[in-house]
């Protein structure tokens, strides 16, 4: 054992593993989960964070379509809506998707690249314990005098400076998800470029390694853009700076550059690797390898590059000179070209395959629908003349939330289900897994759809109340919201059904299955890849 | 088994959707066309990237179908092996890229058209404040503010027991009827057939000014002027929102541009002046106390009883209660400087710019006298004329160390 493990490893680590040798698992009660290092058992920590956290966003959003079921004020003060809207965004983004993304990178990417863990396992468990610290902070300012954030999750000044002393907290907990994001994406760059197993070149990595890997590396260029936007908003409100105060000499719509210079390739931080996942279960479920890998490659560098140089798409009304509205609206249209190549791949990729339609695959297949669909209004909102009818309205809702929620959302799902019998050793319920993925998809569309319209007959974002011409609309959406967060009990129940047991999943789980991951033991063993595979160029490894 | 729970969801799918065709009324479904050349340039550049947005969808939701039916294992095929060609994946970059170019010709068009503001007839200064708009021509002098019209603030409020139907009849999805929160007690009044250039500017935090008829929409930011312009041709009412996020009552301030004929409009102005001079008299003549109570109620309700709610009891961690309040039971020198330069770092606004001297003396006579704050106290509007006369030598700057170095006013002076 000792001798197989020596070549790939740095001594510290090497000698790590030495002390649980005896043991071969993990250390009993509860402190395993503290002090864990294991690449497993923190991205199992991840994910069932994130789906705490699901739960506690989605009741926000409840809240707000509670009070738009009807027109008037029914249940809750404007301020704490405008709270809710402000949390649940914050939630979604920093507690749900990007831990989940997590999670995943930490369970997958050790077992597909052939490493034995990630390069640096204990700032992996300081990533993780960061993060509940920070959303309790977060979070507690809803109890407090002041009440919660309630300018929008964009933060923009001079309206967030109104608030009250809950502020601080609010900045303070944004500082540690950023320090907390920006480990996890300096881990992952670091295992991928350093513990693939020999012979697993960057062009035989799965895409959803090369996914990870791009999106680490915008993580890690825009988080710090961030903090230093929040930490500006700071000191204006507690040192007297006028950073963003015309009155001081500052610029409040130098803010909304900074935010957004961040907030643009954050957006494709939540969705590249989403990418990746379904880009590994549409082949296994047609049984046909990926079409166009190469092409995909290329094209997530491009839409990362791009995510760049589109930042003020979202400040069309701000008052630009005309020559960058024009620019940041041709890059803007720019990066549909690289998405409509990631889509046409999928659909070729389908194409004389041999589908079955399990549950991961309906999702995946879900996916490619209905991100499509969102990115298509994308493509809408880019058309600058248009983007000033359609900018701030529900239809800027229905845009972001098709991309989000059948798109991200859709994609931890699909990723749920793909890899949860390798992660159990049990096949879920694939009877209620299905139902889940219909259930979800109609309410979904109900919740989501009638948003475009709305938008588009003028019904603005962020309000509590509208005029009654948008009564029935939002009815349906609310109702649709109300079925879509309830369906996902379901999900719920299918995982823990499915780790309390179930059918033994075998090690290759599914048919058509292609790469690492799936050449080790159902439920992988607590270390996998001790010993680095060995990988000839005919190795089949995505 | 499993394809049945597929065949099933997928019937309910279809049978969900065919309601909504049932309701369909492309009035509130879409954008509407507006009313001015722009307006229209807009609707079309929409309606055609919409068209190719949906002959892409459907040209890829097609072959994924056909893909779905032909080519699953259940059918018995067997999967091809092919998985790259550089020709293909230059066509389809290729093809959207042409497209696109297609696209963003007539797009930059209307763009450079937006932005001209040349030749403009008329001038008029928007400002946003929490949660109002304040509308100044500059041809004339004309000023005013246009806040929610109060009806609507009562009806809106939570627990206020409104049947908005009842009250605000006439829903209808021709938009035009529908005016719950969309009503404003002062319009603003544009001539037809003049290209007019807005102003756009905010006392506080960011608003966007938008109507969507005009398609003209931009943002209010504080210490920065943005420009915009519109020239309407048919009379009519064209009503708005407020669209980027302000606060608590974002939601609550409508604009409503109403435009008329030029002989109409110049009648109007002259009629504004008139009311502009009387009002000067307000704040120089003297007011009885009463008078002062029943005017600062009025004012109270428009302009207060949002955040402190109708009875001066304020809303607990969020809005102080103004009923037995330090501020309004305290020194009345403090009191105004509050109600005048607001609070920094609160949502409480600076009213300087926002209300008349007479308004400002009626209010604080009210809130003094209301609630069991009984002080017996009144201001007289000539008071806080002359502290503001004081505050323009200073430059305007209204910082509260500045209010605390103006003269003592002594609270007695105004007792009956």
């Amino acid at each position: 054992m000792s001798t197989s493990d020596v070549t790939h490893h740095t001594p510290g680590e090497q000698h790590d593993h030495h002390d649980d040798h005896d043991h071969h698992g993990p250390a009993p009660g509860l402190m395993r989960w503290v002090t864990t290092t294991n690449h497993k058992d923190i991205g199992t920590l991840y994910l069932w964070f994130s789906l705490l956290m699901f739960f506690i966003g989605g009741a926000m959003a409840l809240v707000i379509r509670a009070e738009l079921f009807q027109p008037g004020i029914q249940i809750v003060d404007p301020m704490f809506f405008n709270s809710m809207t402000t949390l649940h965004a914050i939630v979604m983004i920093f507690g749900v998707v990007m831990p989940a993304f997590v999670g995943l990178a930490n369970w997958m990417i050790p077992m597909m690249i052939g490493a034995p863990d990630m390069a640096m396992p204990r700032l992996n468990n300081w990533s993780f314990w960061i993060m509940p610290f920070a959303f309790t902070i977060m979070l507690s300012t809803l109890f407090m005098d002041s009440g919660g954030p309630a300018g929008g999750w964009t933060l923009y000044p001079p309206l967030v400076l109104q608030m009250g002393d809950s502020f601080a907290f609010v900045i303070f907990a944004i500082h540690f998800l950023g320090i907390s994001s920006v480990m996890g994406a300096i881990n992952i760059v670091a295992t991928i470029f350093n513990m693939r197993a020999p012979g697993m070149t960057f062009m035989k990595m799965p895409m959803f390694v090369w996914t990870w890997l791009i999106t680490a590396y915008l993580l890690i260029a825009t988080l710090p853009v961030f903090a230093g936007a929040v930490t500006m908003l700071l000191t204006d409100r507690y040192f007297g700076t006028s950073f963003f105060s015309a009155a001081g000499g500052g610029d409040p719509v130098m803010f909304q550059h900074i935010f957004w210079f961040f907030g643009h390739p954050e957006v494709y931080i939540l969705i590249l690797p989403a990418f990746g996942i379904v880009s590994s279960i549409i082949p296994t479920f047609a049984r046909k390898q990926l079409f166009g890998y190469d092409s995909m490659v290329y094209a997530t560098a491009s839409i990362a590059f791009l995510s760049f140089i589109v930042w003020a798409h979202h400040m069309f009304t701000t008052g630009m000179p005309l020559a960058g509205e024009l620019f940041f609206m041709f890059s803007t249209m720019m990066i549909s070209v690289p998405t409509g190549v990631k889509v046409f791949n999928w659909v070729a990729t389908m194409w004389r395959g041999a589908m079955t339609f399990e549950t991961p695959m309906l999702f995946s297949i879900g996916f490619v629908i209905m991100f499509t669909i969102g990115g298509l209004s994308g493509l809408m909102l880019a058309i600058t003349p248009a983007d000033i009818q359609y900018h701030d309205t529900y239809f800027v809702v229905a845009h972001f939330h098709y991309v989000l929620v059948p798109g991200a959302i859709y994609s931890l799902m699909a990723a749920t289900y793909y890899w949860l019998p390798k992660w159990t050793g049990n096949m879920y319920d694939e009877k209620l897994g299905k139902m889940h993925f219909w259930i979800s998809t109609i309410f979904v569309n109900v919740l989501f759809f009638p948003m475009h319209f709305v938008g588009l007959a003028g019904m603005p974002r962020r309000i509590p109340d509208y005029s009654l011409q948008f009564a029935d609309w939002n009815m349906i959406a609310t109702i649709g919201a109300f079925g879509f967060g309830f369906s996902q009990l379901m999900f719920v129940y299918i995982i823990v059904k499915c780790v309390k047991g179930g059918e033994k999943a075998t090690d290759e789980v599914w048919e058509g299955a292609r790469g690492l991951e799936w050449t080790v033991a159902s439920p992988a063993p607590y270390h996998t890849f001790e010993t680095a595979p060995v990988i000839n160029p005919d190795t089949v490894t995505r | 088994m499993t394809s049945n729970v597929s065949r099933w969801a997928l019937l309910s799918l279809v049978l969900l959707m065919l309601p909504l065709g049932a309701w369909a009324d492309w009035g509130a479904l879409n954008m509407p066309k507006g009313v001015t050349e722009i307006s229209n340039e807009v609707h079309t550049l929409h309606m055609r990237i919409f068209y190719v947005c949906v002959a892409i969808g459907v040209a890829v939701f097609s072959v994924m179908i056909v893909s779905m039916f032909l080519h699953r294992k259940s059918r018995g095929v067997k999967p091809a092996d092919f998985h790259e060609s550089t020709t293909v994946e230059i066509v389809w970059t290729v093809v959207p890229l042409v497209i696109l170019i297609a696209m963003a010709i007539p797009a930059a068009r209307v763009l450079i058209k937006m932005e001209d503001f040349s030749d403009s007839e008329l001038s008029i200064k928007v400002t946003g404040y929490q949660w109002r708009w304040r509308y100044d021509y500059l041809d004339s002098g004309v000023s005013f503010y246009s806040q929610l019209k109060s009806e609507h603030n009562v009806a809106r409020q939570q627990g206020a027991g409104v049947d908005l139907e009842y009250y605000f009849p006439g829903e209808s999805f021709n938009g035009e009827e529908d005016v719950y929160l969309r009503e404003v007690d002062n319009e603003l009044i544009v001539p037809v057939g003049k290209k007019i250039r807005f102003l756009h500017t905010s006392a506080d935090v960011i608003h966007s000014w938008w109507v969507q008829d005009l398609a003209i929409k931009k943002d209010a930011i504080p210490g920065f002027i943005n420009e915009n312009w519109a020239l309407i041709e048919e009379p009519g009412i064209y009503r708005g929102k407020c669209a980027e996020l302000c606060g608590r009552d974002h939601g609550f301030m409508p604009v409503v541009v109403r435009a008329v004929p030029q002989e109409e409009f110049d009648a109007w102005v002259a009629d504004q002046k008139l009311a502009m001079a009387s009002r000067v008299d307000d704040s120089e003549r003297q007011w009885q106390h009463e008078e002062l109570v029943s005017a600062g109620e009025q004012v109270y309700q428009a302009n207060c009883a949002s955040c402190h709610q109708a009875e001066g009891q304020g809303i607990p961690g969020m809005f102080p209660a103004i009923a037995g309040s330090e501020v309004a039971t305290g020194s009345i020198d403090k009191h105004l400087s509050t109600v005048l330069n607001g609070v920094e770092g609160t949502m409480m606004s600076r009213f300087s710019d926002v209300l008349s001297d007479a308004d400002i003396a009626a209010v604080i006579t009210y809130q003094r006298n209301a609630f069991g704050n009984g002080t017996g106290d009144s201001l007289q509007p000539s008071q806080v004329q002359s502290l503001r006369t004081g505050m323009t030598a200073d430059n305007g700057l209204t910082l509260p160390s500045k209010v605390a170095a103006m003269p003592e006013l002594n609270s007695n002076t105004g007792v009956n």
